[in-house]
């Protein structure tokens, strides 16, 4: 999976999306440069904390918000460039999954008719195909025909959550964006939907971009991992380098704070705990926007942001000092170590 | 220890010395009509001082619930029995006027989502201090000392600033803070948090853990952490209490259940975390689902979905004493070797 196919299903080149305060006066930065391609057949994960953008890159790459500088080619092409009708047919192989099941299903529409429903939008086929491939979708999901006459109100959270899965099945995509599709389910049932993710990547050849703040999620389910911060990429590169061999001091931080469900006697990690929270995306920091919560920030990192950086083949960091051997050692005077 | 009576096994484990909560047989169930739904049945435990107790367990076992009874706060429709007693006194035979004196004094508890516990219109110096004056009334001047020094206990940047603006101008971390601070400005002797960090970012998460584990060190608090995570309670517990459809299920050392839980159950939710199994393998999970009140099992409720149920777990189970320091649900327990999230 480390090399990727000639023609990638999606790359974003230098993308920007901004949004301008509510009062207008100032804007908002949420994704500020970011460039990546996702090959075909690949889980491309990206982590990050609320603030660091995922969720408007995601979206971006469904086409439900516009670059605001930069390009998103879809198999190459640029959809912005399509006309109306085409990109309407184009952006049918391109579809997301939210976070709470709920809030996507229509409560007062029977389970059959809402996975229906994106094929009528699409004015595919007719009414009697359209149930088919619903309820051949539905099975695939592993919810029975039963399940198909209920309500929503009458379905678990898995279970709901499996809907929205069918739903967009049904319109055969070849890439589809899971925004914390898990997030919101317990933790038996997180695993149940993580294999049926799996298990559909085998059997259509799916494409993921799995966005999430689960460091546990992502990296058993990605091929490869985005760390971002504040509109930005700190590293990138396969799961098992950026989660066995962090080269960024931030993703190094956000490993150790992940709680893990290991007696304290047999960790051998020391926990980097930082102080503070994200800043604001209005103004970011200068230079390496990290550097007011880094543990290793050196005068340097204020002037100059940082550049885009491949260590080792697939391995990207934006830090001045990291090395193969990883991140740099925090300053001495770095605070909250345990 | 030699064979331990299976009545007397609860207590066998928790007593050594005077604890500072004792729940037993503590039982809520709702009347809708001519049922009653029952929402827990026979809930025991205790509780020392400084002791920090995890509770865990999917949606609808009723974790949340019993948190709620401790403080009093059940809904009046609610149906409860067994006793709760808490520093010698029993909170179910007092009056409503003076479980008010406990409430946020001796007992607090943090929720899992501040905004909705925080009043949008008053500062947050004015709804902290409150939190003292209504158990101390004193002057404002120094309720507002004691205010600004419970912000500055839980790391509040600036508390002088911070305590004349409102919730909307703070973080999500910082609003968790607020609430923790409010939480803890009476010393209560017993803090119940209800999932406080599952609404935060790893980094904070991280935070509040130390955050909270410091303050129950430091003025030797108990504390009972609601939570749906196990890797959280492996941060922050000694101990962990697993429930399952309205009944605890196991209960032991932290270190001990993650190595070697004694019932199916909490194997099944230790297995099933993403970071024990290998990458991009399947995952364990538990099939089925929690059961609703109205379609109880009979006998072991966790028998649907257990891998290990034979002939003999349609029995009702009591709570035994696998080892010497271990309380589980399961007659089975002494002979079945379960998997925890590593391996010792």
């Amino acid at each position: 999976m480390s090399a990727p196919l000639p023609q990638p299903i999606v790359s974003a080149r230098d993308l920007r999306i901004l949004f301008p305060t509510r009062d207008g006066l100032e804007t908002v930065k949420a994704v500020d440069g970011v460039a990546f391609d996702v090959a075909q057949g690949e889980t491309f994960g990206i982590i990050g904390e609320s603030g660091s953008g995922k969720t408007t890159i995601g979206r971006a790459l469904v086409s439900l918000i516009a670059p605001s500088d930069g390009t998103i080619l879809h198999g190459g092409t640029d959809l912005r460039t399509l006309s109306r009708s085409r990109f309407r047919e184009w952006r049918r192989a391109y579809q997301i999954i939210f976070q709470d099941p709920n809030a996507a299903l229509n409560p007062r529409r029977r389970i059959l008719d809402s996975v229906t429903e994106p094929l009528e939008v699409a004015g595919s086929g007719d009414a009697a195909s359209r149930r088919r491939i619903a309820l051949e979708m539905l099975a695939h999901v592993g919810l029975s025909d039963e399940i198909a006459a209920r309500f929503p109100h009458q379905l678990s959270g898995g279970q709901k959550q499996r809907v929205n899965i069918a739903r967009v099945l049904t319109l055969r995509p070849k890439l589809i964006v899971c925004d914390e599709s898990v997030a919101a389910l317990d933790v038996s049932i997180r695993g149940d939907i993580l294999n049926l993710f799996a298990d559909l990547q085998r059997e259509f050849g799916l494409t993921y971009v799995f966005i999430t703040h689960d460091i546990s999620v992502v990296s058993h389910i990605s091929d490869r991992v985005a760390v971002t911060y504040l509109g930005k990429f700190m590293e990138l590169g396969r799961t098992e380098d950026v989660i066995d061999h962090p080269l960024h001091p931030y993703t190094q931080a956000l490993l150790s704070a992940e709680p893990k469900p290991v007696p304290s006697a047999l960790r051998d990690d020391r926990r980097i705990i930082l102080s503070g929270e994200i800043p604001s995306p209005i103004s970011p920091p200068s230079g390496c926007r990290f550097r007011t919560r880094c543990p290793a920030a050196q005068a340097l990192c204020a002037e100059h942001e940082p550049d885009w950086r491949e260590l080792t083949q697939g391995h990207h960091v934006a830090c001045h000092f990291a090395t193969l051997q990883g991140p740099p050692a925090p300053n001495k005077t770095a605070q909250g170590e345990t | 220890m030699s064979a331990v009576g299976l009545a007397e096994a609860p207590r066998a484990v928790a007593i050594n010395t005077q604890p500072l909560l004792r729940v037993s047989g503590l039982g809520i169930g709702f009347r809708v009509g001519q049922t009653r739904w029952e929402a827990t049945r026979d809930i025991s435990f205790s509780l020392k001082s400084g002791e920090r107790v995890g509770v865990v367990g999917e949606s609808g076992c009723g974790k949340s619930i019993t948190g709620l009874a401790l403080l009093g706060l059940l809904p009046g429709s609610a149906d409860v029995s067994g006793e709760i007693i808490f520093d010698g006194k029993n909170l179910r035979d007092l009056p409503s006027r003076q479980m008010r004196t406990i409430r946020g004094r001796d007992i607090a508890m943090i929720f899992q989502e501040p905004m909705s516990a925080l009043d949008p219109v008053f500062t947050i110096g004015d709804q902290i201090s409150e939190a003292w004056r209504t158990h101390f009334p004193t002057q404002r001047v120094e309720a507002r000392e004691r205010a600004l020094a419970a912000l500055s206990d839980v790391g509040i940047p600036a508390p002088a600033r911070r305590y004349d603006e409102y919730p909307h101008q703070l973080s999500g971390g910082m609003r968790q803070r607020v609430m923790i601070a409010m939480a803890l400005i009476c010393e209560p002797k017993l803090l119940v948090a209800d999932e406080p960090t599952t609404a935060l970012d790893v980094t904070v998460q991280a935070q509040i853990i130390d955050l909270l584990r410091a303050l129950s060190e430091r003025k030797g608090a108990a504390l009972i952490f609601i939570t749906h995570d196990l890797g959280v309670v492996a941060e922050i517990c000694t101990r962990v209490l697993t429930m399952y459809a309205g009944e605890i299920v196991e209960d032991a050392a932290v270190e001990d259940v993650l190595i070697r839980p004694r019932h199916p159950y909490t194997s099944g939710l230790l297995r099933s975390l993403p970071g024990t199994a290998a990458r991009r393998t399947k995952l364990p999970s538990i099939p089925g689902r929690v059961p609703s009140p109205a379609n109880m099992p009979t006998g072991c409720r966790f028998r649907p979905r257990c891998p290990h149920s034979i002939d003999g777990c349609e029995a009702e189970q009591a709570m035994i004493a696998p080892s010497s320091t271990h309380l589980a649900r399961c007659w089975r327990s002494p002979e079945l070797n379960l998997p925890g999230a590593v391996s010792a």
